[in-house]
């Protein structure tokens, strides 16, 4: 891997460079003003209305960039990148169907509030809105789905948009900013100023808590009897794990982590009770349902956490810590209200706290837990895909960087594989991105060239980017790629079983490519597992390499995950997969 | 739910797409929009978007906050429950013979409307004021017939200071 010596110079000698005031292009302050910026691996795609930029990133030795074989793999590397690493990611494509390809990646970053900066060409500005070969409206089609996005119609305001971009995406609630240069803005020419300070009349995200709220809720807490913390990805992007750990601890109250969540509070701690939701595990939505105070922690209840609303935490007052004042009182009625910053909340909050009167709750649930762990029919005659994920957490000791796509393996992943380090799980939770699992990872170990990344897809979306395999033996990037292999739409097919009545239409993905020989044709090490004995074998040696290695990991198509809550029944309603027996 | 009319002025960025951001907000969330006015400010570079809208309580909560949380908008307010002036500026074509005209200018200035235009059978009468006194005027003037009706939308300042 080379993406470690991107930089010619040291900081502070390349920092002075950069800020010389020349004569320069658009294209040329681009790239300028995205190393000023600290952006040390851009994923792109060059084209059309992009050659002047790419051409400026021709031998020049500051500026690393990263070329995908699609345009979604960019921008997905770009967001595992950010995700991992809590860096603004960077991805360029060129105008038109470049910039569209990159729509679903943008949604994606959006749904999560993934901090990045999503760079694309347009055609000259004498030609927007003439219908021009590769013209798209981006910043049109984009509205909805980034935090803010700027069509650049001057080369001297550039310099000031992408510093506010930057700044944007990564303050408050986080989430990708677009930016749309016309080719002539990127050829033009103009005295390079850089500007120091950032000044948005417009945005001024709270980050600091009203004192009021933060004293209400600490009282709500020594009156409680039932608490319950409901944690979210907020926790991992404000970097207040610890400051969760404190909380917890010393007011006494378990803790709930939602899909995004995973690894804000270690699952080792003895007051985690794991995930909640749709898929979550009997004991968390239980805590949910019978808790007096639901303290949620830089979540939003997702219609995937709260299932039916009506039904919610019928008996709980809820406290509400999120940096975004919209999202308090959007889905539930909330009556401790603190926007704010999560770690800055947690802080002022850990001075003051005192503990909840919980022990006789905290008891019963760990009762709870210990009657209701998660579980399945392991066998000897078939490979489990949750055996398949206890043994990568097991081997890796759970100190892996693991990606996921979207479906059943996702939620084994989360089931199956124990987080104690935030910024180690990367999914797609609020846009459920199938293709994302792969490129993600390759973002991942990009920013964490000494970590151990593991992807885990399924058969089906591992086919939606497989052609990223292409980079990660070009670049010899070492992800450790897992295929769960059913040979079909599995949580599709669950479904289709338990809600359709056996209706099995359109889930069948036999006639998959050969994926250890799919992975060998790019260049890449690939192994197959179909016996437990085979899948120990395989995922040793891939361990072992060095280097990027596929495996496939044939299992039974049948398999289900639970527990499992139908759409429109409450978190009191699990399927446990035992019913029939029953 | 209590479902009521709100006024709500928006202070924002006169930037290019600026509406659309506002009116794709309103879309996107399934929020209703019943006028959307729009014209510079008072502070150069700045424009003043007036929103009539509907909704219960949450909901306008909601679209304030959202509105917050768009870069380009400076200011939310809530007119609603305040003094407010809010008026709106209608242009509607009725038909009008000779033998007609005087009983509509009768009309007219009760309303302290004005006729801006008569053409030998008919006359375009100006209206301005609130939403009620528009829709007042145009039940008036129905029964002479009305070929083409054309509504500014709201646009509201809180009075005092």
């Amino acid at each position: 891997m080379d993406a470690t010596k991107f930089q010619s110079l040291p900081p502070e000698e390349l920092r002075k460079k950069l800020l010389q005031p020349d004569e320069i292009t658009g294209s040329e302050i681009l790239l300028r003003c995205l190393l000023l910026e600290g952006v040390e691996c851009v994923f792109g795609y060059p084209g059309g209305a992009v050659l002047y930029i790419y051409d400026a990133m021709h031998d020049n030795p500051d500026f690393y960039h990263l070329l995908t074989r699609h345009e979604q793999g960019a921008i997905h590397a770009a967001d595992g990148y950010a995700r991992s690493t809590g860096k603004v990611g960077v991805c360029i494509a060129t105008s038109g169907p470049g910039a569209t390809n990159l729509v679903t990646g943008i949604a994606t970053a959006y749904m999560d509030s993934v901090p990045l900066v999503v760079i694309t060409g347009n055609v000259a500005t004498s030609a927007i809105g003439t219908d021009a070969f590769q013209e798209a409206d981006i910043t049109g089609i984009t509205l909805p789905i980034t935090k803010h996005n700027y069509l650049v119609r001057d080369v001297n305001d550039l310099p000031r948009i992408i510093r506010e971009a930057f700044y944007i995406a990564s303050t408050g609630r986080k989430g990708p900013v677009l930016i749309d240069i016309p080719k002539d803005v990127s050829a033009q020419v103009t005295k390079f100023h850089y500007p120091e300070n950032v000044y948005i009349r417009g945005y001024n995200p709270t980050v600091h808590p009203n004192k009021m709220q933060v004293n209400r809720l600490v009282k709500a807490i020594k009156e409680a009897k039932k608490p319950v913390i409901l944690a979210g990805g907020g926790v991992v992007y404000s970097g207040a794990h610890e400051e969760l750990i404190q909380f917890a601890e010393k007011a006494r109250i378990p803790t709930i982590t939602t899909l995004l969540g995973l690894g804000g509070f270690p699952s080792g701690n003895d007051l985690w009770l794991g995930m909640p939701g749709m898929h979550g595990t009997y004991t968390a939505n239980k805590a949910l349902q019978q808790c007096d105070l639901l303290i949620s922690v830089g979540a939003r209840f997702d219609d995937r956490v709260t299932m039916n609303v009506a039904g919610f935490a019928p008996n709980a007052k809820i406290a509400h810590i999120d940096v975004d004042p919209a999202e308090i009182g959007k889905v539930v009625k909330t009556e401790i209200p603190c926007v704010g910053d999560v770690k800055e909340v947690l802080t002022l909050v850990n001075e003051k706290v005192e503990p909840a009167d919980s022990e006789e709750w905290i008891r019963t649930l760990m009762e709870m837990k210990e009657q209701y762990p998660l579980r399945y029919n392991d066998s000897d005659e078939v490979l489990k895909p949750q055996y398949v994920i206890e043994m990568i957490y097991e081997t890796t000791k759970g100190e892996a960087i693991v990606t996921t796509d979207v479906g059943q393996h996702q939620m084994w992943a989360a089931h199956y594989y124990k987080f104690n380090h935030p910024r180690s799980w990367i999914t797609s939770g609020g846009l459920g991105t199938m293709g994302f699992g792969f490129p993600s990872a390759i973002g991942a170990q990009i920013g964490n060239p000494d970590r151990l990344v593991v992807s885990i897809n399924g058969d089906g979306g591992m086919q939606m980017c497989a052609q990223e395999l292409a980079i990660c033996a070009i670049h010899n990037i070492p992800v450790k790629i897992v295929v769960i292999n059913n040979q079909v739409l599995g949580m599709v097919r669950q479904w289709q079983e338990i809600i359709y009545d056996n209706r099995f239409s359109h889930i069948d993905l036999s006639g998959s490519p050969d994926f250890v020989k799919l992975a060998e044709a790019y260049g890449v090490k690939g192994l197959r597992a179909t016996t437990k004995e085979e899948a120990r074998q395989a995922w040793e040696e891939a361990l072992e390499t060095n280097g990027p290695v596929l495996v496939e990991f044939v299992v039974p198509k049948e398999e289900n995950v639970y527990p499992m809550i139908k759409a429109g029944d409450t978190l009191d309603d699990m399927l446990m997969g035992d019913e029939q027996n029953e | 739910m209590n479902e009521r009319r709100h006024t709500i002025s928006v202070l924002v960025n006169n930037q290019p797409g600026v509406m659309q951001r506002v009116s794709g907000l309103f879309a996107r969330r399934a929020f209703n929009i019943e006028s959307i006015t729009v014209g510079e400010s008072e502070e150069k570079g700045l424009s003043r978007i007036v929103i009539v809208t509907k909704g219960d309580n949450k909901t306008i909560e909601q679209i304030s906050k959202q509105l917050y949380k768009l870069i380009d908008v400076i200011k939310v307010v809530d007119l609603t429950d305040s003094p407010m002036v809010d008026r709106e500026l209608a242009l509607i074509k009725v038909n009008a013979d000779p033998s007609q005209r005087a009983e509509i200018l009768g009309v007219v200035e009760t309303f302290r409307a004005a006729v801006v235009d008569i053409s030998p059978t008919t006359m375009i009468v100006q209206v301005v004021g609130d939403t009620r006194k528009i829709e007042a005027m145009v039940e008036l003037l129905h029964p002479y017939g009305i070929r083409e009706l054309s509504r500014t939308g709201v646009t509201a300042m809180m009075r005092g200071v």
